[in-house]
């Protein structure tokens, strides 16, 4: 099914001419993609009668039962079951206010923030979780106008201690996953860094070899549409790979470690988190 | 405001040697600012714009959020050494209705309804001025918009067509402009040949009207393709 689907998307998606098979074909706004055919659109995408058009400029995707256009820039819209990372902003009442990276700022109750009971008239909340904690959690609500609500009752969702924070264009984070997480576990795998990614472009990298990982994710981000990504990061990690073997032998440890922080101060989008563990 | 009284066309060259239906050299690029969502610069001849989009984003203060869509907002600016005489800085009679129009040009464009109690905030700077300074920023405020992921039915292309010396011609220049007979700019989505800006200043009859609209469609033909090649052209390097 899944190899299926995938020639299916390679025939479509093409590559922009024979002698340029580097990049993959962009579409702009307003330009037509073809018939309908009672096929289903998905993101991206607007009828007209029985004509589909691109609404946003990227790289289109047809299938037999689907239309889409994957967009090359734009903001986070919350969807029910997203995984994402949320900053806390405010501690309320009964719950707390989260940051997730969208024009939405997102609620998490009491009741889903934490398992055991706890009296809020008596208790203050911010000894769960206090302003500016990072957070991996789902997306559980989302109403009409754009009320959100989420959860920590969900798989894997827990609080992020210590790391840093990458922010990344949240239409390029299918992308830095790669099909069926090839990217990512290609980059844990060459740095050894604990990554999880939200699905609102946000990034937590925890590990000695952060700078590398930040790196190598801001390249995917930016190359997005090239083809061939992966054996290029793959390379771009084992080439530095090498290449810090032979300088560990030569210099000591201590100066190794300060070019790293410089490294990862110089991208200018990290937002680094206050408890550093 | 300089005033000739020269003859504007003389054996079918206009004074700046191009013929009726030619286009200043047009320069697109897209990206140009990089803490904005989207952005481009646009030149025709001697007229610059930079347009810088941000959006959508939450809207502040609260009564003006729309609980079902998303609101537009468009500010164009002239700066103050665009222009011979000095221009005084800040929003003017001029330049409020210029930011009118543009939104309200942009605004048919757009799929709002997707982003509820947001804002998109276009900001387009007259960089230097000499003749249709409105529509090159509607040009380039259609292509910003494209690179800020800003969900759209068409890209808006906007071209200005004028009467000098009893002739209809294609992107007046400022001199032309000051000279004019009459001059239109218009606002085109041209895939769905549908027009969103029509502005006129001037005497014209009927039928030049019409002629001038065939004009200003096809002119807009010409500078979509450029707005397509500026944003292709991006992704290539």
């Amino acid at each position: 099914m899944e190899k299926k689907k995938n020639d299916l998307n390679q025939k479509s998606t093409g590559e922009v001419g024979a002698e340029k098979k580097k990049y993959r074909e962009v579409v702009l706004p307003g330009e037509l993609l073809g018939e309908r055919k009672g096929r289903k659109l998905s993101n991206g995408v607007y009828a007209e009668g029985d004509k589909v058009f691109a609404k946003v400029m990227g790289v289109p995707v047809t299938t037999e039962n689907e239309v889409r256009v994957v967009p090359m820039s734009g903001i986070y819209i919350p969807n029910i079951n997203d995984k994402v990372i949320g900053t806390m902003t405010q501690v309320e009442i009964s719950g707390w206010l989260v940051d997730i990276n969208s024009p939405y700022i997102s609620f998490l109750p009491v009741s889903d923030g934490v398992d055991e009971f706890v009296d809020t008239h008596r208790m203050d909340i911010s000894r769960f979780f206090d302003v500016g904690d990072v957070i991996f959690c789902k997306v559980s609500k989302v109403t009409k106008n754009k009320t959100i609500r989420v959860t920590m009752r969900s798989l894997g969702a827990r609080k992020l201690y210590g790391g840093v924070v990458l922010k990344v264009k949240p239409t390029k984070v299918p992308r830095i996953i790669g099909r069926g997480g090839s990217m990512v576990n290609l980059i844990k795998s060459k740095t050894g860094c604990l990554i999880y990614i939200g699905k609102n472009g946000v990034i937590w990298i925890r590990g000695d070899n952060r700078a590398k990982a930040i790196e190598a994710i801001l390249t995917v981000e930016r190359e997005s549409h090239t083809i061939g990504l992966t054996e290029k990061i793959e390379k771009m990690l084992e080439g530095e790979e090498e290449k810090k073997e032979g300088e560990a032998k030569e210099k000591p440890k201590e100066t190794k470690k300060t070019e790293k922080k410089k490294n990862a101060k110089k991208s200018a989008k990290v937002v680094k988190n206050g408890k550093d563990k | 405001m300089v005033k000739t009284n020269e003859k504007l066309i003389v054996k079918g060259k206009r004074l700046d040697g191009r013929a009726i239906e030619d286009l200043r050299p047009v320069k697109m690029d897209v990206d140009v600012i990089e803490r904005a969502d989207g952005s481009a610069q646009v030149a025709f001849g001697n007229t610059e714009t930079i347009v810088s989009v941000y959006g959508p984003r939450k809207l502040y203060p609260r009564f003006l959020q729309k609980s079902d869509t998303g609101i537009l907002r468009c500010r164009y600016n002239m700066a103050p050494f665009s222009v011979e005489d000095r221009k005084r800085p800040g929003p003017g009679r001029r330049s409020i209705e210029i930011s009118k129009v543009t939104r309200l040009a942009l605004e048919p464009a757009t799929f709002l309804t997707d982003f509820p109690k947001t804002v998109v905030d276009v900001f387009i700077e007259v960089l230097r001025g000499d003749g249709s300074t409105r529509v090159a920023g509607v040009n380039a405020a259609s292509i910003a918009l494209a690179t800020a992921g800003v969900p759209m039915r068409d890209l808006v292309v906007a071209c200005s067509v004028g009467k000098i010396d009893g002739k209809l011609v294609v992107d007046l220049n400022g001199l032309e402009d000051n000279n004019s007979e009459a001059d239109i700019a218009f606002a085109i989505m041209p895939s769905k040949e549908k027009v969103t800006l029509l502005q006129m200043d001037g005497r014209l009859t009927k039928e030049e009207l019409f002629e001038s609209l065939d004009l200003a469609k096809k002119t807009c033909k010409k500078i979509y393709e450029m707005q397509k090649s500026a944003l292709k052209e991006s992704f290539k390097d």
